[in-house]
């Protein structure tokens, strides 16, 4: 049997989004930007993409702009607003539990002359609203805030963080990769100025994603060339993934409530089977702010790599921390920020669940790591 | 980039040869890297100059596991010459390769055959002293 549970890293592909996609990749491959009936056909179902999308997300359709993915989108929003706002300021936020994409680049911005500031989290990596009000100043232009961690699933209140950008006139970006369909998202109330997204999280295909800049931020081109995305973005159009990830967005939240009742009925089954058969385990964050696909766990006295290793051979897919930080040796900067203590930072996996998970998947996966954590620890230095 | 294990590395890592801690020992180490948290410990005891048994504990990942198993299945029966120039290139040629990542693993078993000797050799002559 073979057990997914990595689902934060990608997932599989819906096959409705699949066959919404054929089309383009076949008899229907104009170029959306040529004028003759096969580009302009094409460019038709570009701009109906667009405006579901932005539909979906209550946001104004010509500020949506399509990418490679999040990554793609969140260096184009930070490096962009951050250069062409330096006239209200120098000055960047960003959370201590972000993504690397917006991390790194910030850190990158930051050694390029710009002010950066990391917002402290609280156990559950929810930011410290009371110490992000004292960070963020008259000269702060971004306050950059993920919707739902992809390493712990805490999901951000994120009105109140806008609330405390827009004071100090900062605009404020969420990346919401994670949080599709997990939350429901009104851009506009909820003060969401820019937001990075990406299809191969909602069962799309991968390669494809948006960045959503309201329209009147001042913001700098991301790719020179075409005419394509209003000059912002040249490049021929991916429409077999855009439409992919149109697709893909419409059923995520048409079926959502029937999807995160599934989801989290699975999710606590398997966190209750754990606490049940494994000892010497523990949650990583709390489960109150923590999106219903997610659980992170330590496993006393033994290591994350070789647990994921051990269950990886046994056909059960989880990873440690992301799938990013698995092949650098350092240990999740996340669960350092909510206060891990160094020791512990090494004995974490992440399960996240997904549509295509059930419950005799569950079982199998529980049976297996309780074997898995029984060798391992059976050669454990660690008393 | 890729993590992907030899065969020889993933035996070794399911079925770990020497693991444990020997009785007795002459002498117990402990070795751990700092970058990756990863720890093992060694216990060893010698007869007539050579490596009559090595055993170890992990708490490491996979190919600490599979690399601390390989190096006590090789120096068992070593003199201490013999031991002294092991090296984690031979681990690494043994088991058919490592991962970029992954060589610092060989490193920490080797590093802790090394201290096991001088260990060793350091309560020989506090002995002799
Ligand atoms: C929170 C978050 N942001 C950004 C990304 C990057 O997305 P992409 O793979 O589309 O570049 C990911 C996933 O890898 C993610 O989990
Ligand atoms: S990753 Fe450090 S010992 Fe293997």
């Amino acid at each position: 049997m073979n057990v997914y549970l990595d689902n934060a890293a990608t997932t599989r592909i819906d096959p409705r989004v699949l066959k919404a996609m054929m089309p383009y990749l076949s008899e229907k491959y104009g170029n959306a930007s040529s004028i003759h009936a096969l580009g302009q056909d094409n460019n038709l179902i570009l701009e109906q993409t667009r405006a579901a999308i932005a539909g979906l997300l209550k946001a104004e359709t010509s500020g949506l702009l399509f990418t490679s993915g999040a990554s793609e989108a969140n260096n184009y929003i930070l490096r962009g607003i951050m250069s062409a706002n330096k006239a209200k300021g120098k000055h960047l936020v960003v959370s201590a539990i972000e993504h690397p994409s917006v991390l790194q680049t910030a850190r990158e911005l930051s050694r390029a002359g710009y002010e950066l500031d990391i917002a402290p989290v609280d156990a559950d990596g929810r930011v410290d609203l009371k110490a992000l009000k004292k960070i963020v100043r008259e000269d702060t232009a971004l306050v950059s805030v993920m919707a739902v961690n992809n390493e712990i699933g805490t999901i951000q209140d994120l009105e109140a963080i806008a609330q405390i950008a827009h004071a100090k006139g900062a605009y404020f970006h969420s990346d919401i990769v994670q949080a599709i369909p997990y939350l429901r998202l009104d851009l506009k109330k909820m003060g969401i100025d820019a937001c990075s997204l990406s299809a191969h999280k909602f069962y799309g295909p991968k390669g494809i994603g948006a960045s959503y800049v309201r329209p009147g931020i001042k913001i700098n081109n991301l790719i020179s060339g075409g005419e394509q995305e209003n000059g912002r973005r040249a490049g021929t159009y991916n429409l077999a993934g855009i439409v992919g990830m149109g697709t893909a967005l419409e059923l995520a939240y048409k079926e959502r409530s029937v999807y995160l009742k599934d989801v989290k009925l699975l999710r606590d089954y398997l966190w209750k089977s754990l606490k049940k058969e494994i000892p010497e385990i523990k949650l990583n964050g709390g489960l109150k702010y923590r999106s219903a696909n997610n659980l992170n766990i330590r496993f006393g006295r033994i290591e994350g790599e070789a647990i994921l290793m051990d269950l990886s051979l046994r056909g059960i897919y989880v990873s440690t921390g992301s799938a990013c930080s698995a092949h650098n040796l350092k240990s999740s900067s996340v669960l350092s920020a909510i206060g891990l203590a160094d020791y512990d930072l090494n004995c974490n996996i992440r399960f996240t669940l997904g549509r295509f998970n059930n419950k005799k998947e569950i079982d199998y996966t529980v049976k297996n790591l309780k074997k898995t954590v029984a060798r391992l620890r059976a050669f454990s230095p660690v008393k | 980039m890729a993590l992907n294990y030899t065969k020889k590395t993933v035996n070794h890592f399911l079925k770990p040869k020497n693991v444990g801690e020997v009785k007795n020992a002459d002498a117990q180490i402990e070795v751990g890297n700092m970058v990756c948290g990863d720890q093992l410990s060694f216990s060893m005891k010698l007869k007539d100059g050579k490596i009559k048994d090595i055993k170890f504990l992990s708490f490491g990942c996979a190919s600490n596991i599979a690399t601390a198993s390989l190096m006590t299945e090789k120096v068992k029966g070593m003199t201490i010459a013999q031991a002294k120039k092991f090296s984690w290139k031979d681990i690494v040629d043994d088991l058919g390769g490592l991962p970029k990542q992954k060589i610092h693993c060989s490193m920490m078993a080797v590093e802790g055959l090394q201290r096991l000797i001088n260990s060793y050799e350091d309560r020989l002559k506090i002995k002799q002293a």
